[in-house]
C-alpha cells in the first residue's frame, strides 16, 4: 500500500469516532498551543524589560544603596569604619547612630558631580540624583491623573535619560539651586489634564497632592515599554520635590552617565573609589550597588530564561499527557477491532501495513492536534497576557509542533506494534 | 501429476496443558491434489476448523508437518506467511469476516493492495471478480448494507480476486438460507469447474453432495474419505 492509501485507511479509522478523536485531539491541541503562549509570555516580559534598560542606553550607571547588605552588618561596619573612617560633608545621618541602614545622599551625588569636573572622575560625563515621590496625584482644572512616576532630580537627568523636552523648557540650574517648583510633564499626564493638545498645559499651574507646581515643559514621548507606560511621568528639580513631596532622607538613586560607551568600567571605578571613601567601605563590604545598563540586562535576562524554562516545562508536561492521551484511545483502537485486525491479516497484510495503519492514525491524531494547537496559540498570543505581550518565539512553534507529531509516533509505536504481534487467528476469534 | 495443493503428515494441534490438554488434531494425514473439490464432514468438535485453520496458515500444528504447494509452511518466516495467505489462499469463512465500514469494492481491493498491485489494476480486477459472484451492482455498498448471501458473496469474490491456489472455506453457508447456500453452492461449483482446488467445511450433506470427495473427521482423525459417485 502506499502512503497515500495508508492515510486514507487512517483517516477512515480516526472518523469511525469522532467524538472520541476530538477529545484526544484536545489534549495535544491544549499542550501545543500551552507551549506556544507560556514561552511566548516569557519571551515577551523579557523583551520589555530589554527594551526599558536599552532605552537608558549603554552609558549609564545607576547607584543605589544596596540591598543585600541592609540590616545587620551595618552595625559592626558602621562602628569599625565611621569614627575614623568617613568622607566630608554631611553625614549626620550616618553618625547620629552606630547602626546604619546603606543608604545613598544628596551628597553622594554632588561629591561625584564635583569630582567630575577634575581627573578624579575624568570619565563621568553627567550625575543625576534621583528623588522619587510615590502616589502622586495630579489635579488641574477639575481634571485629576494619578502619576506613574514622580521624579526629582537636576537637569542632567535629561540628558542621562535620554529625554528630550517637545514643548516649553526644561527647568535650568537656577531654579534648581532656587527650590523653584517647576515641572516637566510627559504626555500622558499632560493629555488627561488638558486633552490632547498637550502645550494647553505649559505655564499652568497644576497640584501635585495638593503643592503646586508650575508646568514649563512636555516631554517628548517615549511610548511604552511593556505594560509600562512611559509616559506617564513627572520630573521636578531635585530640591523643590525633597522640600515637599519627598523629605531630605536619603535618595532613591544616582543616574551617572559615562562620557563613552567605552568608558563606562572606568566611570564605574571611579565613582567606586569616591564612594567608598565617603562610605568608609572597602570592595569587600560596599553598602552600594553600581549597576550598569548591560549588568541590569544580564541579570534581567537571566532571570526571565528561567522563567521562560519554568513556563515551557509547564506547558511540556501537558503536551506529554495529551500523548498519553493519544496512546490510551489507539490502545482503546486496537482492541475494539482486534478482530479487523486478524480479517486484515488472514488476507494477507505484513506486520509493517497493520503497524503502519495503526501509526498513521496515532500521528494523524497528534498531527492534528498540534496543526490546531499552533493556530490557537498564535491567536491566543496576540492577547495581553498578566500584563505582558507575548512575542511568539518562532523555535517553540516548530518544537511544539515537532514534539506533537513525535509523541504520536513514540505513543503510537506501542499500540500498533501490539497490533501487529497478534497472530491472524487469535485476532479473529478475539470477542 | 504435478506436486499435491496440500500434504498434511501426522499432523497434531493440542490446546491446553496437562489436565486440560485436548488433542483438537491427533495426527492427521491428508493429500489433495490440484483442481479438487473436497469437503470436510464431521461432529462439532472433530477438528474440522482446526484442520482448516492450519491449512490456510492462520494458526500453526502442534507437530507434524504442512506443506502447501510443495513448500513447508514451518519453515516461513512471519512476511513469507504473509504473502501465502496473500497470494495462495482465498479463505471463506463463516461468518463473512469482511472490514465493517468499507465498501465491497474496497473489502475486494484490500488482499490487492496488501499485493501491491497498482491502483487501477486493482480497481478493475475487483470490479471483474464482484461481477463474477453477480454483485456489479453493489459495489458502493457497506457490508452492513448487504444481505448475508451478498456479503458471503463479497466474501467469496475477496477470496478469488488475488488467483489463489487454494480456497478454503469454513462452513460457508452456515449462515445462509437456502437460496443464498445455493447461490454459493453454484459460484463454488464453477471454482470448480474451472479448475481450482477448493476445501469446504460443511454440516450439511446437500453441500458436501456437491464435492468430488469427502471426509469425515471424528475425535481429531481422519475416519473417512470417499469420492462421490458423480465425480467418478
Ligand atoms: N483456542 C482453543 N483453545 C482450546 N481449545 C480449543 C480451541 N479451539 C478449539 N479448541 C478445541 O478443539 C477441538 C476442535 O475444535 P474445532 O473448532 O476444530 O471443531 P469443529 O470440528 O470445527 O467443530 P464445529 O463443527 O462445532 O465448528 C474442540 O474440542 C475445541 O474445544
Ligand atoms: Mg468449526
Amino acid at each position: 500500500m502506499n502512503a497515500g492509501e495508508v492515510l486514507r485507511v487512517a483517516w477512515q479509522g480516526v472518523t469511525v469516532n469522532k467524538p472520541r478523536s476530538v477529545l484526544t485531539t484536545l489534549g495535544i491541541l491544549i499542550g501545543v498551543a500551552a507551549v506556544i503562549i507560556l514561552v511566548a509570555v516569557g519571551t515577551g516580559s523579557s523583551k520589555a524589560v530589554q527594551d526599558q534598560i536599552s532605552r537608558l542606553g549603554s552609558n549609564t550607571l545607576t547607584v543605589t544603596a544596596s540591598s543585600t547588605a541592609a540590616g545587620g552588618r551595618g552595625g559592626a561596619a558602621g562602628g569599625l569604619f565611621f569614627p575614623g573612617g568617613g568622607g566630608g560633608g554631611d553625614t549626620t545621618s550616618q553618625n547620629a547612630t552606630q547602626s546604619r541602614t546603606p543608604e545613598i545622599t544628596m551628597e553622594d551625588a554632588r561629591a561625584i558631580a564635583e569630582a567630575s569636573e577634575t581627573d578624579e572622575a575624568s570619565a563621568v560625563l553627567g550625575v543625576a540624583p534621583v528623588v522619587s515621590a510615590s502616589s502622586v496625584t495630579a489635579a488641574y482644572d477639575g481634571a485629576s491623573h494619578s502619576v506613574g512616576t514622580f521624579t526629582g532630580s537636576t537637569p542632567a537627568y535629561l540628558l542621562i535619560d535620554n529625554s528630550v523636552v517637545a514643548e516649553g523648557r526644561s527647568f535650568t540650574d537656577s531654579e534648581y539651586t532656587a527650590h523653584r517648583r517647576v515641572a516637566l510633564v510627559g504626555t500622558s499626564v499632560a493629555e488627561d489634564l488638558v486633552g490632547s493638545d498637550v502645550s494647553d498645559i505649559i505655564g499652568e499651574q497644576v497640584s501635585f497632592n495638593g503643592i503646586t507646581f508650575e508646568v514649563v515643559g512636555v516631554l517628548e514621548a517615549k511610548g511604552s515599554a511593556g505594560p509600562q507606560d512611559q509616559d506617564d511621568r513627572v520630573i521636578a528639580p531635585a530640591t523643590a520635590v525633597q522640600d515637599t513631596l519627598a523629605g531630605y532622607g536619603p535618595i532613591g538613586s544616582i543616574e551617572i552617565k559615562a562620557t563613552s560607551a567605552d568608558t563606562v568600567d572606568l566611570a564605574q571605578s571611579q565613582v567606586e573609589t569616591i564612594l567608598d571613601g565617603r562610605h568608609g567601605v572597602t570592595a569587600a563590604d560596599r553598602d552600594y550597588d553600581v549597576q550598569n545598563a548591560s549588568s541590569i540586562l544580564d541579570a534581567a535576562t537571566s532571570s526571565n530564561r528561567t522563567f521562560t524554562v519554568l513556563l515551557g516545562a509547564v506547558a511540556a508536561i501537558s503536551l506529554l499527557v495529551g500523548g498519553i492521551g493519544v496512546m490510551n484511545i489507539m490502545l482503546v483502537t486496537v482492541t475494539e477491532r482486534t478482530r479487523e485486525i486478524g480479517i486484515r491479516k488472514a488476507i494477507g497484510a505484513r506486520r509493517g501495513d497493520i503497524v503502519g495503519q495503526f501509526l498513521a492514525e496515532a500521528v494523524l491524531l497528534s498531527l492534528f492536534g498540534g496543526a490546531v494547537g499552533v493556530v490557537v496559540g498564535l491567536v491566543g498570543s496576540h492577547f495581553t497576557i498578566v500584563g505582558v505581550q507575548p512575542v511568539v518565539a518562532p523555535y517553540s512553534v516548530v518544537l511544539a509542533f515537532g514534539v506533537a507529531v513525535v509523541i504520536g509516533l513514540v505513543f503510537g509505536l506501542y499500540p500498533a506494534n501490539r497490533a501487529a504481534s497478534l497472530r491472524p487467528i487469535d485476532a479473529m476469534r478475539y470477542e | 501429476m504435478s506436486d499435491p495443493v496440500i500434504r498434511v503428515e501426522r499432523l497434531t494441534k493440542v490446546y491446553g496443558h496437562g489436565e486440560a490438554e485436548v488433542h483438537a488434531l491427533a495426527g492427521v494425514d491428508l493429500v489433495v491434489a490440484q483442481r479438487e473439490y473436497l469437503a470436510v464432514m464431521g461432529a462439532s468438535g472433530s477438528g474440522k476448523s482446526t484442520l482448516m485453520n492450519v491449512l490456510g496458515c492462520l494458526d500453526t500444528g502442534s507437530s507434524g508437518r504442512y506443506l502447501l504447494d510443495g513448500v513447508d509452511v514451518r519453515r516461513l518466516v512471519d512476511r513469507q506467511l504473509s504473502y501465502v495467505r496473500n497470494r495462495k489462499i482465498g479463505f471463506i469463512f463463516q461468518s463473512f469476516n469482511l472490514i465493517p465500514r468499507t465498501t465491497a469494492l474496497r473489502n475486494v481491493e484490500l488482499p490487492l493492495a496488501y499485493a501491491g498491485v497498482p491502483v487501477a489494476e486493482r480497481r478493475e480486477r475487483a470490479l471483474a471478480a464482484l461481477d463474477r459472484v453477480g454483485l456489479a451492482d453493489r459495489v458502493k455498498h457497506l457490508p452492513s448494507e448487504l444481505s448475508g448471501g451478498q456479503q458471503q458473496r463479497v466474501a467469496v469474490a475477496r477470496a478469488i480476486v488475488t488467483d489463489p491456489v487454494l480456497l478454503l472455506a469454513d462452513e460457508p453457508t452456515g449462515a445462509l438460507d437456502s437460496h443464498s447456500t445455493a447461490d454459493v453452492l453454484a459460484l463454488f461449483g464453477e471454482l470448480a469447474d474451472e479448475g481450482r482446488t477448493l476445501v469446504v467445511i460443511t454440516h450439511e450433506d446437500a453441500v458436501a453432495r456437491h464435492a468430488q470427495r469427502i471426509i469425515g473427521m471424528s475425535d481429531g482423525l481422519i475416519v473417512s474419505d470417499t469420492r462421490s459417485l458423480e465425480a467418478v
